[in-house]
């Protein structure tokens, strides 16, 4: 594969690059950058923070979870890159320097680079920003103080208007398809190849387990499967959306949706992981199905020509395995909707964390209450079974009865028939039970006032 | 003069431009060999084949050793010789290191290193303190105790006796730098370690011995770790002891870091406890007697548990005056990784124990927490000796205490959150004011020790080396600013060098939150010998009496005229003057006899308190910190914004090893959070949205170096405030007492929630 993308501002031309190099060894090992910082190789701690440019925009991404190819045609920022050519300081790292947010150094790299970032990104939440790059001496309130005193000022002019990288090629590459016909194409004639969307999680099979991906395809290029529609009907969410465009699109109709994805890993992350691979993967723990599901969403997946429609819980047929044959692939996710209802959907994600981490259980509930009894209930968890799954029992015992509290207790009690979830390093199985049936009197709470958010206390 | 001075981390600009040097970023000779460890995949057993031919064969692989091909033992152990670089014979936790791989790249090394066969005959593994107890797997031979007093005779008097215990679990490091060492070597069996360590003359002794050369032909560097917090005390002379064995073979050089999960497998962690105590109190909430048994999992090898046990014991007091005391302590031997240093050193958990049987008694009585802990405090004006026989002295904890419930307006936010509870049912908040006394010393006496080595060069720069190590908490800084003041020179003129074996040599880890006490007096000590010698030669020249030379603003002044430092140093050098002095401090007054535990074991004690308040969702068990003050003695500061930089860091840093931070072993002795995604250390938004921080300025009363006193250890501890807080939250759902065990995940608060509901 030969790709082109500016580094620093300049241009670098690679010639039969191996897909899986990572830009993190890429960057220290062969270019001898080693200002980008190798803290833990799977995406948890940021201290390998780039940014990267194209016409979306700039956003940081981890450099450990970034095959060289999906660089293709962007530009790519380094810590080295963030001060002017004069040595002059980016204002981030002049504010770092100013009110002490360094300590040993290690993780300051990838954390000037991320508010740099989220800087031109023009985010005020640092402390989201942040969640993705850990540090372990300061404690943050130097970084977070930096982060409000640089926010305001310039962006500096050369990290402005920052070209994104050289024309990515006339034709598109076999590997790197420009459109879904030739993804479609590409992969009838060879079904064997993985695809590659957002490398979050197939880098650490590279990084950690020492896979041989065999072939791989890059959907990085496809514009058209990035896209997230609006129709008065429908939200249509292409494959290759990222969590963050998710998150976005979401703040208007589904805000609870948006504000528990607000929590889906970390900024890095958001920005690489796409809502297909999030649903392709077949993860129990991914955080995007089951309100999707809530949502009564519907999977479309294509094979060369033809395309299939599915609910999306019946793409989940056991742990590890999807209704997906060879040569398929998730094209998008539709979500229907009617204008002008407020969204009844609510989301519920429990960590030990609060912020970047894997969720013991994520609950979505969609109840829709009329005249004061439960005209319809879609409930769906993760953390909870070996796919995304709907609570059908609680779902059915809550539908026809009075939206009250007893209600609510007598379907609590069926979640054990929906459920017999595993004890793991995250949470026991009872915990995980008591939780999850909590979650549903956490729902019937809210919607009648009672205050549940422990993000609206203040001290 | 510059100390005091808030400047920056000298390194902040090479931190912010990504040009700071780690070890991973030192270019490295084209022929330089990567390495990593084949590691055991069970907790205990014995080797009965080793097939490494897959390995062998594997691309890059240019040499790989087992325990068998070394020319003699090489051991990593700090003291007890108990640690084999490569398993001998046996293997005694999952993930010891088993065989050596060499390669072309970091990657080569690490794929190849899994491709080993070792067949391993399993053998009943001891896992758990309960494991080792049943089979009376002790190390020290059995437990220690130390006591003072009619321990059971206090309890029988004892208008109430309230008992319990406490789960404390351990603690990842998570330095963001793994560990990490490059050896080089030289000619005729010289060899040059570059090694991530707080102890680089540790590593030179371990490498020394593992070669069979002296210590003179070993000469390991240290410029900066990416964090250390104690896991880089003896953890990283594995990997400074693998690279100069491999490079001694094969005469090339060497590299190795831990990728990080093998990094979290292989290397050593904070102990955990379990602590039970029955303490004796009178209905005024005073303590009477409290007897302690203290279970320590130590893991698999002695490394440093006898000293941090011992720690734990001398901490079993914190802060008050307990007539009668008696402390038990088990050392267990288990199939783990073996416990190591971590930031506080046994003192948290010995602390932690205190705390908690306060916060039970206060419970039980139905008393305000805080009152119950002022009314036990040692007291300022009348010395009382604490239970191992030291005077406290200098106890400024109660005006800290009383300003700090003032500064943070407990009383009212008590009350309010009382309030507050009554009329939320799901959500409840807690607060609590937490305090600590922390010793200050190695309990090694001999390890009080430290030397420096200055030039000043005829152009008036100064070269600045000195034995401590710079793992981010700004030693370096602080002690250029003790050698800038001393010449009365700008910091522009002090050169800060890496820690080199080679200038300063038997030098003591950079540890027991002792580096800019121990250097700071010796990089003065070196400075005022130059300065004596160039006052002397000055005045003599000048015929002008010597209390009339002054060194500040950049300048000497000799009587009424003005040199230059450059000038004064280059005149001195004329005068054929030697510029160069090393400079030497042992701490005075302090001596420990750990047998009988008695002594007067620290020079002295740092304090500091804290209230956090938090809010906790009983419908799940999750939890925010929302507010925390802080107000912590640093003697007179040398830093003060490097000092407010320990204390937030301790303090959130304290917290997390009390909430979040959850070590999961299975039942086969594996770790199951290796990794960030699974072990979850405090990110930004687990700073409370609240948070003042302030200094306590009173100067040391001992003569420390500018009467400061150390900062690196203690705030750590400020972070018990936030569990309390916890529990006072939980504490609010019912009547009985919360019995929160630590780490307090979500988890753990929600059963504790339905425990106290019932």
């Amino acid at each position: 594969m030969d790709i082109a993308f500016l580094l620093n501002g300049e241009t670098v031309t690679l010639r039969d690059v191996d897909p899986t190099t990572t830009a993190l060894d890429w960057l220290r090992e062969t270019r001898g950058l080693t200002g980008t910082k190798e803290g833990c190789n799977e995406g948890d701690c940021g201290a390998c923070t780039v940014m990267v440019t194209d016409t979306h925009g700039s956003r940081a991404l981890n450099a450990c979870l970034l095959f060289l190819p999906q660089l293709d045609g962007k530009a790519l920022t380094t810590v080295e890159g963030l001060a002017a050519p004069d040595g002059s300081l980016h204002p981030v790292q002049q504010a770092m320097v100013e009110h002490h947010g360094s300590q040993c150094g290690f993780c300051t790299p990838g954390i000037v680079v991320s508010l740099a970032a989220g800087q031109i990104a023009g985010e005020t939440d640092h402390a989201r920003q942040l969640a993705g790059n850990l540090c372990r001496c300061t404690g943050y309130a130097p970084i977070l103080k930096a982060a409000e005193i640089a926010a305001p000022k310039q962006v500096p002019k050369w990290l402005r208007d920052l070209p994104t990288g050289p024309d990515p090629r006339g034709a598109s590459q076999a590997h790197l398809p420009a459109t879904i016909d030739s993804l479609a194409a590409f992969l009838t004639d060879h079904p064997g190849a993985r695809i590659v969307a957002g490398a979050t999680d197939v880098a650490l099979w590279v990084n950690k387990q020492f896979r041989d991906l065999g072939e791989v395809v890059f959907v990085s290029q496809i514009e058209e499967m990035v896209r997230i529609e609006t129709a008065p009907y429908m939200i249509r969410i292409g494959a290759a959306a990222s969590i963050e465009a998710l998150r976005l699109a979401m703040a208007d109709h589904h805000p609870h949706f948006a504000d528990m994805l607000a929590r889906f890993s970390s900024a890095q992350v958001r920005s690489a992981a796409t809502v297909g691979g999030n649903i392709a993967n077949g993860s129990p723990i991914g955080d995007a199905p089951p309100p999707l599901i809530a949502l009564g969403a519907t999977l479309i997946l294509r094979r060369g020509e033809a395309t299939r429609e599915i609910a999306l819980e019946d793409f989940f047929i056991d742990y590890g395995k999807q209704d997906i044959a060879p040569g398929e692939f998730v094209e998008a996710v539709t979500v229907p909707r009617t204008p002008g209802e407020a969204s009844r959907l609510r989301v519920y994600k429990l960590s030990k964390r609060f912020d970047q981490d894997i969720s013991a259980v994520l609950g979505a509930f969609n109840i829709i209450v009329e005249g004061g009894k439960v005209q319809s209930a879609r409930i769906a968890f993760g953390g909870m079974a070996g796919t995304p799954k709907r609570a059908r029992a609680v779902e059915a015992a809550l539908t026809g009865q009075p939206w009250t509290k007893a209600s609510v207790e007598a379907a609590m009690a069926a979640m054990a028939q929906d459920f017999t979830p595993l004890s793991d390093m995250r949470a026991s199985k009872d915990y995980r039970l008591a939780a999850a049936a909590n979650m549903l009197m956490r729902c019937w709470l809210e919607d009648h006032g009672a205050p549940v958010n422990l993000a609206e206390v203040q001290a | 003069m510059s100390v005091t001075k808030p400047l920056p981390h000298d390194s902040a600009r090479l931190h912010v431009t990504g040009a700071a040097r780690y070890i991973d970023d030192i270019p490295t000779p084209p022929n330089t060999l990567h390495l990593a460890f084949g590691l055991a995949d069970i907790a205990r057993g014995v080797i009965a084949s080793t097939d490494l031919a897959a390995v062998r064969a594997a691309p890059g692989v240019v040499a790989v050793l087992t325990a068998d091909d070394l020319d003699r033992p090489a051991d990593c152990a700090p003291a007890a010789h108990d640690e084999p670089l490569l398993a001998t014979g046996e293997v005694h936790y999952h993930g010891q290191p088993i065989f050596l791989v060499a390669a072309t790249s970091h990657r080569a090394a690490r794929a190849a290193a899994r491709l080993g066969r070792v067949t391993i005959k399993p053998r009943p593994a001891i896992l758990t303190i309960d494991d080792a107890l049943a089979a009376g797997s002790h190390f020290e031979g059995g437990p220690l105790t130390w006591a003072r007093g009619d321990i059971e005779a206090a309890l029988a008097e004892a208008a109430d006796v309230i008992e319990g215990e406490i789960e404390i679990g351990g603690q990842e490091h998570f330095y963001l730098e793994g560990q990490a060492a490059l050896a080089l070597p030289g000619e005729a069996g010289e060899m040059h370690v570059h090694s991530s360590t707080q102890h680089p003359t540790e590593a030179q002794h371990k490498v020394a011995e593992a070669l069979g050369v002296h210590m003179s032909a070993v000469r390991v560097e240290t410029r900066r770790m990416g964090g250390g917090f104690g896991g880089k005390e003896s953890q990283g002379n594995w990997l400074a002891v693998a690279c100069a064995v491999m490079a001694q073979k094969t005469g090339r050089p060497c590299k190795m870091r831990y990728d990080r999960d093998d990094d979290m497998v292989i290397t050593g962690k904070r102990h955990d406890f379990r602590i039970r105590y029955r303490a004796g109190v009178n209905a005024e909430g005073r303590l009477t007697g409290v007897d302690f048994i203290q279970y320590v999992r130590a893991g698999w090898s002695a490394d440093l548990t006898a000293p941090v046990a011992d720690r734990a014991m001398l901490h079993a007091d914190n802060a008050y005056f307990v007539p009668a005391m008696r402390i038990e302590s088990h050392r267990l031997r288990t199939n783990t990784a073996s416990a190591t240093a971590f930031r506080g050193f046994g003192g948290p958990q010995g602390m932690l124990g205190i705390e908690r049987v306060i916060d039970h008694v206060a419970h039980h009585l139905g008393l305000d927490p805080l009152a119950v802990r002022q009314k036990n405090f040692y007291t300022r004006t009348r010395v009382q000796e604490t239970h191992y026989g030291q005077p406290v002295r200098g106890f400024v904890l109660p005006d800290i205490v009383r300003v700090l419930a003032e500064s943070s307006d407990y009383e009212t936010r008590r009350a309010e959150i009382a309030a507050w509870n009554a009329g939320s049912e799901v959500l409840k908040r807690g607060i609590a004011l937490t305090p600590v006394k922390f010793g200050i010393s190695f309990t090694l006496t001999h390890l009080n020790q430290a030397g420096a080595l200055v030039h000043v060069y005829q152009d008036g720069s100064v070269h600045l080396n000195h034995g401590g190590t710079e793992m981010g908490q700004g030693l370096n800084q602080k002690v250029a600013q003790v050698a800038a003041s001393a010449f009365g020179i700008g910091m522009d003129r002090v050169q800060i060098t890496a820690t080199d074996t080679h200038k300063v040599p038997n030098t003591s880890a950079t540890a027991a939150s002792s580096g800019s006490d121990l250097n700071g007096m010796a990089v003065q000590a070196a400075c005022d010998e130059i300065k004596g010698r160039m006052v002397r030669y000055l005045s003599e020249e000048h015929r002008i009496k010597a209390g009339n030379l002054v060194f500040k603003g950049g300048k000497v002044h000799v009587g009424n005229m003005r040199l230059s430092f450059a000038e004064a140093a280059r005149t001195c050098y004329e005068g054929r003057v030697s510029l160069s002095a090393a400079g030497f401090y042992k701490t005075p007054d302090i001596s420990w006899d750990r047998t009988t535990g008695t002594g007067h074991p620290f020079y002295y004690f740092a304090h500091g308190a804290a209230v956090t308040e938090a809010v906790i969702d009983t419908l799940t068990g999750e939890y925010r910190l929302l507010r925390a003050d802080i107000l912590h003695d640093v003697g007179e500061s040398l830093n003060p914004a490097i000092d407010i930089g320990q204390i937030e860091g301790g303090y959130v840093q304290g917290a997390g090893w009390l909430t979040t931070e959850e070590l999961v072993w299975d039942d086969k002795g594996r770790l199951r959070t290796h990794a960030p995604s699974t072990y979850k250390i405090p990110t930004a938004s687990d700073l409370p949205a609240v948070f003042n921080v302030a200094l306590w300025g009173e100067p040391n009363t001992v003569p420390t170096i500018f009467r400061s006193k150390a900062v690196g250890e203690p705030p750590l501890m400020l972070g018990i405030s936030a569990l309390m807080a916890l529990s006072d939250a939980v504490a609010a759902c019912g009547k009985d007492y919360p019995a929160l065990d630590a780490p307090a995940t979500p988890e753990r608060v929600l059963m504790a929630a339905r425990r106290v509901q019932q």
